[in-house]
């Protein structure tokens, strides 16, 4: 199949970038999308033309370093996708795709469709972990965690930082990420000991960066893992009650 | 001549006690002098994010260094099955010592005992160190821990994560790596790619960067450095390894004198979707606990073209279950590869390339129910239906075998320290405990061992023996040098002006390493490839197209620098095969083989680890010998019959 691009390009953060139409021929329809940008741009080196920068690691739907907006979509058309397991069976011969980057005041440009997302650093880093330093741990079987909060901390631990719930939102907030590792950290008895403090730094760090979550939903919609809004729910409960009864230093109770 | 010696430096004593003994003899840095210290950590995978929250944990000052733009994208990250340790929760006759014996013995008697040993030992630390870091490992209804058995073991002893087991443990790691970012004594340095190592007076000082978004060239000084910059698989192109994953740090180090070992050996993975067509980028990996549930077979006729639905159980072929009754489809991973190969090349191939096998899952559908089988495996089922448009449940899932990992890599002692005073490799970078195969789950436990339990000890011990020095200076002559290096070479393929994109060399080198020096190597095939690869580089250097600038994003110039490496390293693959003149593990010579195909070791000649060292460019390696001695496990021919 034959698509036309419309392909997003912006040599750094100041450039006010701009759209540039490239052929992409000889689509397969078991290309990933990214390799039909790999296809593109082997072309552009090959006819003196520098190549699209995009980012992309894995390729297994699991590092999270991939995202593409594609006709407007964070990851595309297919549901519970990343970009990078997306494939070209879901689009037909002569469309013209549109692509852009993750576009969100958090994520400045790089360069073309690559963005910076260290936000999400910085939040994981006021909070998202809980402490045992090395060497400290008791046998793993000494903490019982019932099976369904050990599920629900892992579909929430599922998380792969890709961004696209910043991408997708209309206010480029950044609660679903922040909400998943809250979650992941505090459904577990071994998360209970900061889960306070984690919660209220977690939550200020994130309102540095990010805009606020006015329940659009969209977030879940896009997230390529299906990680749900009632999350955000669990955690906006939580950072309410820290702060109204200063849980964080009064005991850790419900 | 050379002056190298291998010495592992393995301790004496029954082997429970060495490890233990070893700990104690080492010696210790005083808490206060322990900031005084400066420990560079290049890689933020499971090895190296481990070691790194663990040093500053202790107190040493941590530089930190990945390309990735955060330490969480590191390759561990998509490890799908589990990870051993040796718990025996199940209460199924496990422990230690059969976790050691497991491991040597699926290394195929080519790894060394004492580290195996200590690998097996920390295995249960493991798993309370992660879940205590909140690791949501799989549970009972009654809450305890949930255990799986994987392929090459017959105890369930695999602790996992649903199919992100990987995913889960690397965020632990990184997490803790975080909060000592956040407590300022890890400065994390992303987007930054190691470039070369430097040496003064014959010891690791430092190493030289580029940093990917901006493209600056730094130098940065340590006290030691440790490369846990993960495998080489991506020297085949189509691999299971990520697009980015690269043999650069630990060839850079190579060619400052660390000794390459065993790079022959490479794991071919039996459970990989079949490659579509030609412009496929990557293989992806089905995670073997599929095999636990699904049955492997071909049809008994060649060419036979009917759906699977419509071959009769008689016409199946279950060659697994044929060939190994004991193990059956959970037969190790070099074995099951290659009796994948056998059958394929046989001409029975399925799928519309005729290149796969199927994995069935119909018969434990029966068993168990869909509910059942699905909650085990969904992720992986619509994994594979997002890429293939086949639904598991209904058609079998097609396979074959990929490479997914690698033993070899960097020569390390006991002390995990290269044969470079001050340079240290971890995880997949080093050749340590594997042997000539790996075991599944084992991969996951190695990093965390190394970077956990192992290196923080070790590298106290050296560290201890420099107090009073400072960190060489980044001025200094040997940096700019190593800075020089960089920005030449950058300038050198920037001014080609070739014709071929970076890409096409390195997708026509891997087809050159996989057909020669793949999952059958023959004599012919391996000169072949020693005349064919050098060839290939020279066209390379010479019609290489790389566009723009050194400042700046420049993914081009990044991409051609490893695959210049990957040449060296290719050739180096070949010509250790070559050497090997036995088959064991993951190496098989076509010429050493028994009656019914399996490999034939040669334990008179070749029970040693071959550690190559860089004689310069265009010049062949130095084999260096390090004796394998199995005062435990008895080296005997491997049977999963």
């Amino acid at each position: 199949m034959k698509l036309t691009l419309k392909v997003w390009r912006q040599d750094n953060v100041n450039d006010p970038g701009r759209f540039e139409t490239y052929e992409a021929t000889d689509v397969k329809d078991e290309m990933s999308f990214l390799e039909m940008l790999d296809a593109v741009n082997e072309n552009l080196i090959e006819s003196g033309h520098e190549p699209i920068v995009f980012d992309s690691d894995c390729r297994e739907g699991i590092c999270g370093t991939c995202g593409l907006m594609i006709n407007g979509q964070a990851h595309g058309p297919q549901k519970g996708t990343t970009t990078c397991q997306l494939h070209m069976r879901k689009f037909h011969d002569g469309e013209t795709v549109t692509i852009e980057p993750f576009r969100a005041a958090a994520f400045p440009v790089i360069k073309d469709l690559m963005v910076d997302r260290s936000a999400f650093d910085a939040i994981v880093q006021s909070g998202g972990f809980i402490t045992a330093d090395t060497g400290g741990a008791r046998d793993a079987n000494e903490i019982l965690i019932p099976k369904p909060a050990a599920d629900a901390s892992m579909d929430a631990a599922g998380c792969i930082g890709c961004g696209a719930c910043v991408a997708a939102c209309p206010n480029g907030a950044g609660q679903l990420f922040t909400s998943a590792k809250l979650a992941h950290l505090g459904l577990l008895p071994q998360g209970q000991a900061e889960r306070w403090k984690r919660t209220e730094d977690m939550v200020e760090t994130m309102e540095m960066f990010f805009g606020s979550c006015t329940n659009y939903g969209e977030c879940q919609e896009a997230c390529p893992k299906e990680i749900p809004i009632d999350f955000i729910a669990m955690m906006n409960r939580d950072y309410l009650k820290s702060k109204l009864k200063n849980r964080k230093l009064s005991g850790q109770k419900y | 001549m050379s002056t190298i010696t291998l010495d592992s430096k393995v301790p004496s004593g029954p082997i429970q006690d060495r490890w233990d003994n070893h700990k104690f003899d080492m010696k210790l840095v005083n808490p206060a002098n322990k900031r005084k210290f400066t420990v560079l950590v290049v890689g933020t995978g499971l090895a190296g994010a481990a070691a790194a929250a663990t040093l500053a944990e202790l107190g040493y000052q941590v530089k930190c260094f990945t390309f990735h733009d955060s330490p969480r994208r590191a390759h561990s990250i998509a490890a799908q099955g589990g990870i051993n340790g040796a718990k025996n929760y199940k209460n199924d006759g496990d422990s230690i010592y059969r976790l050691f014996y497991d491991t040597v013995k699926g290394g195929d008697f080519r790894a060394r005992e004492s580290n195996v040993y200590r690998l097996s030992q920390v295995s249960v630390n493991i798993i309370d160190q992660c879940v205590a870091q909140g690791v949501p490992f799989a549970r009972e209804y009654g809450g305890l821990l949930d255990n799986r058995s994987f392929g090459g073991a017959q105890v369930s002893r695999t602790f996992y994560a649903r199919g992100q087991t990987g995913q889960q443990l690397l965020l632990g790691a990184y997490q803790a790596l975080m909060q000592q970012v956040a407590l300022g004594r890890v400065e994390l340095h992303t987007k930054t790619e190691l470039l070369e190592v430097v040496k003064k007076d014959g010891v690791a000082v430092g190493i030289v960067t580029r940093n990917v978004t901006t493209g600056e060239v730094q130098s940065w000084s340590g006290h030691a450095t440790l490369l846990a910059t993960g495998g080489y698989g991506n020297a085949f192109y189509l691999s299971t390894n990520a697009m980015n994953s690269n043999v650069t740090a630990a060839w850079r180090a190579h060619k400052q004198g660390a000794l390459f070992a065993n790079a022959c050996y490479t794991q071919i993975h039996p459970t990989c979707i079949p490659a579509s067509d030609d412009t496929q980028s990557k293989l992806t990996l089905m995670s073997e606990s599929l095999r636990n549930d699904g049955r492997i077979w071909v049809p008994k006729k060649f060419d036979d073209n009917r759906p699977a639905d419509e071959i009769p159980e008689e016409d199946r072929d279950y060659y697994l279950e044929r060939k190994y009754p004991s193990y059956g489809n959970l037969a190790p991973r070099d074995i099951a590869s290659r009796a994948a190969k056998v059958v394929v090349d046989e001409g029975r191939g399925v799928g519309p390339l005729k290149n796969g096998v199927y994995l069935d899952f119909g018969e434990s559908i029966d068993r168990l129910g869909k509910e059942t089988v699905f909650e085990r495996y969904g992720n992986l089922f619509d994994m594979y239906e997002r890429i293939t448009d086949e639904d598991p449940m209904k058609v079998p899932m097609r396979i074959y075998p990929a490479s997914h990992y690698t033993m070899g890599g960097l020569w390390v002692d006991y002390n995990l320290m290269t044969t470079v005073p001050g340079l240290y490799a971890l995880g997949e970078a080093n050749f340590s405990d594997h042997g000539a195969n790996r075991l599944g789950a084992s991969a996951l436990m190695q990093g965390l061992a190394d970077g956990y339990f192992v290196a923080p000890y070790t590298v106290g011990d050296y560290l201890a023996g420099l107090l009073g020095q400072g960190t060489v200076s980044t001025e200094d002559p040997v940096f700019k040098a190593a800075e020089q290096t960089v920005n030449d070479a950058s300038h050198r393929w920037l001014s080609i002006g070739g014709t071929k994109s970076p890409e096409y060399y390195h997708r026509e080198l891997g087809k050159l390493v996989w057909d020669y020096c793949g999952m059958a190597r023959d004599q012919n095939g391996l000169e072949k490839a020693l005349s064919e690869i050098p060839a290939l580089r020279e066209e390379f250097e010479k019609n290489v197209r790389v566009l723009g600038n050194p400042e700046g994003v420049n993914q081009s110039l990044e991409k051609v620098g490893r695959i210049a490496d990957f040449f060296d390293l290719g050739e180096l693959m070949c010509r250790d095969a070559l050497m090997r003149e036995e088959s064991c593990g993951g190496h098989f010579r076509v010429e050493h083989q028994t009656e019914d195909g399996e490999a034939l070791r040669d334990d008179e000649d070749f029970s040693f680890v071959g550690a190559w060292e860089w004689n310069g460019a265009g010049t062949a390696q130095t084999l260096h010998k390090e004796p394998l001695v199995f005062e435990n496990v008895k080296p005997t021919q491997r049977s999963y019959k």
